[in-house]
C-alpha cells in the first residue's frame, strides 16, 4: 500500500519537477511581455529531440547537451525578434495565434528534419534502481530532480541578488516606470525568451530518458506547463514550481489508483476546479480594473 | 437596409456556386467552407463582439457529432432528435461552466476553456466502446420524412440555406439591443456594467449560443461526412476555428465568411508541399498575425474608407 503510494509519488515528482520547469518558463516571458507563449511545450521537444540527435551523430554527452540547450535558446530568441516584438501590445487573442504559428513552424521543422519516430536517450548514470522504502528509484530521476532544484536556487540568486535579475523582475512590475529608469526592456525580452527556451530544453533533455521523445510530445507537455503556471497564478515563480510539482503528483496518483487513460485529463479537470473557486490560482494576487 | 447589401450578396453567390463548380471535389470543399463559416459566426459572435476568447470550441462541435454518431447508432434515435439532444446537452454543458468561467478573465479564461475542450476531447478517445476511441466511427445517414440526404448537392443546398439563415440572424443580432450590449462589454466591462448592463448575463447567454451553433454543425459534419473521430474535437481543431475568425476579422461578419473560406481552402493547397503542410501552415498564421493583425475584411474596409 504505502510502497504503492511512494512509487506513484516518485513518478509524479519526477514529471512534475519537468513541468514546473516548462511553468517558468511560462512565467518568465509573462512578465516580461504579457504573452503566453504556446510554443513553450516545442522547445522542451526540441531539447530532447537535439540532445538525442548530438548524441547519435557521436558527440560527447556534455557537448551534446550545451548545444541541445542553446539551439533552443537561440530559437526562442528568434521567435522574440521576428514574431513577438514587431506587434508589441497587440490582443491576447492575436499573440497566441502568433506564437501557435511558432510552435507550428518548429514542429514541422523537426518532422521534416528528424522524422516522426519516438527516440529515446540513455539515462546519465546507469538504470540500476535504487530501492527506498520498497519503491524503486532511477537515477535518472535523481538527476532531474537535482537539477530542477538547482536551477530553482540559481534563479532566485538571479532575479533577487544580481542587478540584471533585479532589472527583469522591475520591468515586469511596471515596464514604463523601468524604462524611466534606465532599463533596458528589449534587453529583458530578449533575456526571458532565451532563458525560458532554455528552461524548456533542459526539462526536455532530462526526462527524455524516462519518457522518450519524438517531434510531437510538446502540445502536451506544454499545455500541462501551461497549467502548471496558472495553478501556481501566472506570473509568480514560487507558483510555478509548486503548480508543476502538484500538476505532476496529482497525475501519477490519478493514473495510479483511477485510470491510467485519464491520466492526461487530471490536470486540466484540477484547473478547472481551481479555477472555478479561485480565480486567480492559489498566490495569484487580486487585481481590479480601470475603466 | 444598407446592412443587408452584403446578404445579398452571399445569397447571390450561394445560389450561382454548385452551378460553376467544375466536379464533386469542388463542391465538397465548398460545402466543408460552408459548415465551417456558420461555426465561425458562432464563434466569432463571442471572440469578435463580445471579446471573450473560446480555445475549446472544438469540444462542443464533438459532442454534436457524437450525439448523431452514437445515438442513432446505439440506442436506434432519430438523427434529428439525435441532433437536438447533442445541441441540449451542449447548451447545459455550456450554461453550467459558464458562470464559474466568464468571472475569469485574458488568460485564465484561456487556459479554463482550452481545459474543457482537452477534457471532452480525451473522453471521445477513451470511451471507444462508445465512440469507437481514437478510430471514430460512422455515422448513419440523415433521412427525414422518408427523404435520404446522401448526395453532395442536396448537402449543398441545406448548408447553403443554413448560411443565409445564420448571416441574416447575426447581422440582426448584432443591430439589436442585446448586440449592442456585448460590444459595450468588449470596450469596457466596467464602463457596461455601469449602464446597466448585466455582463455576466449577456457573457454566458453568448457563450451557450455559440456552442450551441457549433454542436449543431457538428451533427451536420458528422452526417455529412458519414464519420466522425475524435480529431474533430481536438485542441488544434479549436485554433483553426479561432484563427478564422481572426484572419477574417474580428467582429466582422463578412469576415467570418472570408476566414472560414480560406482557411479550409489552405490544407488543401498545401497538400501539394509533402510534409511541409505543418511549417507552411504556421508561418502563414503568423505572417497574417504579424501584418494584418485586425484581420482581412477590417483592414480592407478601412483602405477603401480611407481611399474614398
Amino acid at each position: 500500500m504505502l510502497e504503492q503510494f511512494i512509487q506513484f509519488l516518485f513518478s509524479g515528482i519526477t514529471v512534475g519537477a519537468t513541468y514546473a520547469l516548462a511553468a517558468l518558463g511560462y512565467t518568465l516571458i509573462y512578465n516580461a511581455s504579457n504573452v503566453i507563449n504556446f510554443a513553450q511545450g516545442e522547445f522542451i521537444m526540441l531539447g530532447g529531440m537535439l540532445a538525442v540527435f548530438f548524441t547519435q551523430a557521436g558527440l560527447p554527452l556534455p557537448v551534446a547537451l550545451a548545444l541541445a540547450i542553446m539551439i533552443p535558446a537561440i530559437v526562442g530568441v528568434l521567435v522574440e525578434k521576428l514574431a513577438i516584438e514587431p506587434v508589441k501590445g497587440a490582443e491576447t487573442v492575436t499573440l497566441i495565434i502568433i506564437t501557435i504559428g511558432a510552435s507550428l513552424v518548429i514542429r514541422g521543422l523537426v518532422q521534416v528534419w528528424l522524422g516522426k519516430a519516438t527516440h529515446s536517450l540513455p539515462a546519465f548514470s546507469g538504470d540500476a534502481p535504487l530501492i527506498i522504502l520498497g519503491a524503486t528509484l532511477m537515477p535518472q530521476s535523481l538527476w532531474v530532480l537535482g537539477v530542477t532544484a538547482l536551477v530553482v536556487v540559481a534563479l532566485w540568486y538571479f532575479f533577487n541578488r544580481t542587478l540584471h535579475g533585479k532589472a527583469m523582475l522591475a520591468t515586469s512590475y511596471n515596464r514604463l516606470a523601468a524604462e524611466l529608469v534606465g532599463i533596458n526592456t528589449s534587453w529583458v525580452l530578449f533575456m526571458s525568451f532565451a532563458m525560458s527556451a532554455s528552461l524548456g530544453a533542459l526539462g526536455g533533455i532530462l526526462i527524455t530518458p524516462i519518457t522518450l521523445t519524438s517531434y510531437d510530445v510538446g502540445i502536451m507537455i506544454g499545455l500541462k506547463g501551461f497549467v502548471a503556471a496558472v495553478v501556481g497564478g501566472l506570473g509568480n515563480g514560487l507558483g510555478a514550481v509548486v503548480g508543476g510539482l502538484l500538476v505532476g503528483i496529482l497525475e501519477a496518483m490519478g493514473a495510479g489508483y483511477i485510470s491510467s487513460s485519464y491520466k492526461d485529463a487530471v490536470p486540466f479537470v484540477l484547473i478547472l476546479l481551481i479555477l472555478f473557486f479561485m480565480p486567480r490560482g492559489l498566490f495569484g494576487s487580486k487585481s481590479t480594473d480601470r475603466v | 437596409m444598407r446592412a443587408y447589401k452584403g446578404l445579398y450578396l452571399v445569397i447571390a453567390i450561394l445560389l450561382v456556386l454548385p452551378f460553376v463548380l467544375p466536379n464533386n471535389f469542388y463542391l465538397d470543399l465548398v460545402i466543408r467552407m460552408v459548415i465551417n463559416a456558420v461555426i465561425v459566426l458562432g464563434l466569432n459572435l463571442l471572440i469578435g463582439f463580445a471579446g471573450q476568447i473560446s480555445m475549446g470550441h472544438a469540444g462542443f462541435l464533438g459532442i454534436g457529432a457524437y450525439a448523431s454518431a452514437v445515438l442513432p447508432s446505439h440506442f436506434g434515435w432519430h438523427p434529428l432528435l439525435a441532433m437536438a439532444a447533442g445541441a441540449l446537452a451542449t447548451g447545459l454543458l455550456a450554461a453550467l461552466v459558464a458562470r464559474p468561467i466568464f468571472k475569469l478573465k485574458g488568460h485564465y479564461l484561456a487556459m479554463a476553456t482550452l481545459g474543457l475542450g482537452i477534457i471532452i476531447n480525451i473522453v471521445l478517445r477513451n470511451e471507444a466502446s462508445w465512440t469507437g476511441g481514437p478510430d471514430g466511427m460512422p455515422v448513419p445517414a440523415f433521412a427525414l420524412l422518408g427523404f435520404e440526404l446522401s448526395n453532395d448537392k442536396h448537402w449543398y443546398w441545406v448548408v447553403a440555406a443554413l448560411l443565409a439563415v445564420s448571416v441574416w440572424a447575426s447581422l440582426n443580432l448584432i443591430d439589436s439591443p442585446f448586440g449592442r450590449a456585448l460590444r459595450a462589454l468588449h470596450g469596457s466591462e466596467v464602463a457596461a456594467q455601469v449602464v446597466g448592463v448585466d455582463v455576466v448575463r449577456y457573457k454566458v447567454a453568448i457563450f451557450v449560443l455559440s456552442a450551441v451553433f457549433a454542436s449543431l454543425m457538428g451533427s451536420i459534419t458528422a452526417h455529412y461526412v458519414g464519420f466522425v473521430t475524435p480529431n474533430l474535437a481536438d485542441f488544434f481543431h479549436s485554433i483553426e476555428l479561432i484563427t478564422m475568425v481572426v484572419i477574417g476579422g474580428m467582429a466582422s461578419v463578412y469576415g467570418s465568411l472570408l476566414g472560414a473560406v480560406l482557411l479550409t481552402a489552405l490544407p488543401q493547397a498545401l497538400a501539394t508541399f509533402e510534409g511541409w503542410e505543418t511549417v507552411a501552415f504556421g508561418a502563414i498564421l503568423m505572417l497574417f498575425m504579424i501584418f494584418l493583425p485586425k484581420g482581412l475584411v477590417p483592414t480592407l474596409a478601412a483602405k477603401f474608407r480611407k481611399g474614398g
